[in-house]
């Protein structure tokens, strides 16, 4: 059996790929399993600037998932390039991926020029879900326009596979993927977490201290399928499904939905062998359905 | 970080709403007094961090009180049942550091993860004194197994239906000590930062993600950079924390 996928030209052992945000720089997992089993695995969110993030309470809990407000902590991209990655290589050998968020088209451009030249860089993942600054107050993300900017932007200054990885809080969101497929993209990942809220019916307050979070884990996957599912009906490069997979059933439900990877991100958190447990089931799954090569896996 | 299976032993009511859950399983990856425990609970998604109060080769002993959904379950829970629970979570607190009077302040469901602290201050050879603070004589545990460690012990309660009446700060300031230690809620530790005499170890609080430093949802700033409660903490040095 072969779990084998090319995600824009890089060959990956499986498709299974941990979500930005929820596995670090990939050391706490490397202390418990050899994290090289994962097909790669997108590191927390780098921006131009270090940054500290959100107040706390940051996290709250949700039938079958959380709400998450970090608000992008990470030590800025130069600390990134110089501490993280060397430390990374020790425990990590394959290509891994770049995420990268910003509030500027010129922090993305910057951000990921220096990320490019990094060898252990396979591929960039253009976060285009934060505030706006540089356009008055509206996402990137959910504009067309503004994503094709960033995008055209970033493909100017780099020479790896340029992911955008889009918000599904918008009304078309096919509309944003293939605009960024116009400028350039050579993938989209999907989707970024549903805008959330809970409140502590004691205090009578949001329990995040940010107001609103972004919901993810298990409760959000059909929206995940649905959204991958018109996505890569409409475009024609590959795309990386995400939200809410928790199994290698659910990594195969994301590819017969269009994707050629699938990330994994909340459940890393609750179960932190979680990646490893769905490349381990991957096969018994595949024996199930009659699958011999997962990369023949056609959108349904 | 080691996640095994344990298996509950004893389950049983200290006060109205604090309960001692003993279980047995694999202990081998708790290190220090101080560190805590991220149990899974059916139909939860989220685990629920807790201090360890106790723990030996084969058995673990937490103590909790109930305060939502999570612990609520947990109390209903009987012994037999098996719980998925990470262990060998957080720094702990630093006996090197204690000196030979070190003075242990622990304010409600606080002060658990101090009694193994005490127990080990003991073993080494220091000479604890141990204050705990509780609202009302109801709420009050553990004051003996404390004194049966052999440590000096103060109780104080808000309404002075028992021991000392006032806060744990009221219990100190006689006290003579060499380091201190404590865990209570942030209002006390604050209280505590401005009674202090010495330096000493604050163990913190906060709504987790993942308890093992993956996703940053703990995090805070303190004068020696930014520390994720639950990875570089919960116990942190009197001289790094920002108020």
């Amino acid at each position: 059996m072969n779990t084998k996928v090319n995600l824009c030209g890089i060959q990956l052992d499986n498709p299974v790929i941990p979500a930005s945000g929820t596995f670090g720089f990939g050391y706490e997992f490397a202390e418990i399993y050899d994290i090289n089993v994962l097909g790669t695995f997108s590191f927390k969110g780098t921006t131009l600037a270090p940054r500290f993030g959100n107040p706390t309470p940051r996290i709250a809990e949700c039938t079958a998932g959380m709400i998450n407000a970090v608000g992008l902590q990470n030590p800025g991209v130069e600390k990134v390039i110089a501490e993280e990655l060397p430390k990374l290589k020790k425990c990590f050998h394959k290509p891994v991926m770049a995420n990268v968020s910003g509030f500027s088209v010129e922090e993305y451009v910057e951000t990921c020029r220096l990320l490019d030249q990094e060898d252990q860089v396979g591929w960039l993942e253009v976060n285009v879900s934060c505030p706006n600054v540089h356009g008055g107050g509206m996402s990137f993300g959910t504009s067309p326009a503004a994503a094709a900017e960033v995008t055209a932007a970033v493909k100017k200054v780099t020479t790896k596979p340029v992911i955008i990885k889009l918000s599904p809080n918008v009304t078309d969101i096919v509309s944003i993927a293939k605009a960024c497929e116009d400028a350039g993209a050579d993938g989209i990942s999907l989707i970024n977490t549903l805008l959330g809220m809970r409140i502590d019916m004691k205090r009578r307050k949001p329990i995040i201290a940010n107001t609103m979070g972004g919901f993810s884990g298990p409760a959000i996957f059909p929206v995940a399928v649905r959204m991958v599912y018109q996505v890569s009906g409409a475009v024609k490069i590959p795309v990386i499904g995400m939200g809410g997979v928790s199994s290698a059933k659910d990594v195969i439900e994301m590819m017969m939905a269009g994707a050629t990877a699938v990330q994994v991100g909340a459940m890393n958190l609750v179960n932190p062998f979680a990646c490893k447990e769905i490349i381990e089931q991957l096969p018994v799954e595949m024996a199930k359905l009659g699958i011999e090569n997962l990369s023949d896996i056609k959108r349904v | 970080m080691k996640q095994s299976l344990f298996t509950i032993l004893e389950n049983r009511a200290l006060t109205k709403d604090v309960f001692k859950m003993m279980l047995s399983g694999d202990t081998s990856d708790i290190r220090a007094t101080g560190q805590f425990v991220n149990i899974r609970l059916t139909g939860k998604f989220l685990r629920r961090p807790i201090s360890v109060c106790d723990w030996d080769e084969k058995t673990l002993t937490l103590i909790y009180k109930v305060v939502g959904e999570g612990t609520e379950q947990m109390k209903n829970m009987q012994p037999g049942e098996q719980l998925d629970i990470l262990t060998g979570l957080g720094n702990g607190y630093d006996l090197s550091k204690s000196g030979e009077k070190p003075l242990l302040l622990g304010g409600g469901v606080g002060v658990p993860p101090l009694y193994a602290l005490c127990k080990a201050l003991i073993r080494k050879g220091a000479a604890p004194t141990v204050i705990l603070g509780f609202n009302t004589r109801d709420e009050i545990f553990y004051e003996d197994e404390f004194r049966a460690l052999g440590a000096k012990v103060l109780v104080t309660t808000v309404d002075g239906s028992h021991g000392i009446k006032g806060f744990v700060t009221d219990g100190m300031k006689d006290a003579d000590y060499s380091f201190f230690y404590t865990c209570g809620p942030e209002p006390m530790l604050r209280a505590i930062g401005k009674a202090a005499k010495t330096r000493g170890q604050y163990s913190f609080e906060e709504r987790m993600g993942c308890g093992f430093g993956a996703c940053m949802g703990c995090s805070c700033k303190t004068l020696t950079g930014n520390k994720r409660i639950c990875k570089e903490g919960p116990v942190m040095e009197s001289e790094e924390i920002i108020w």
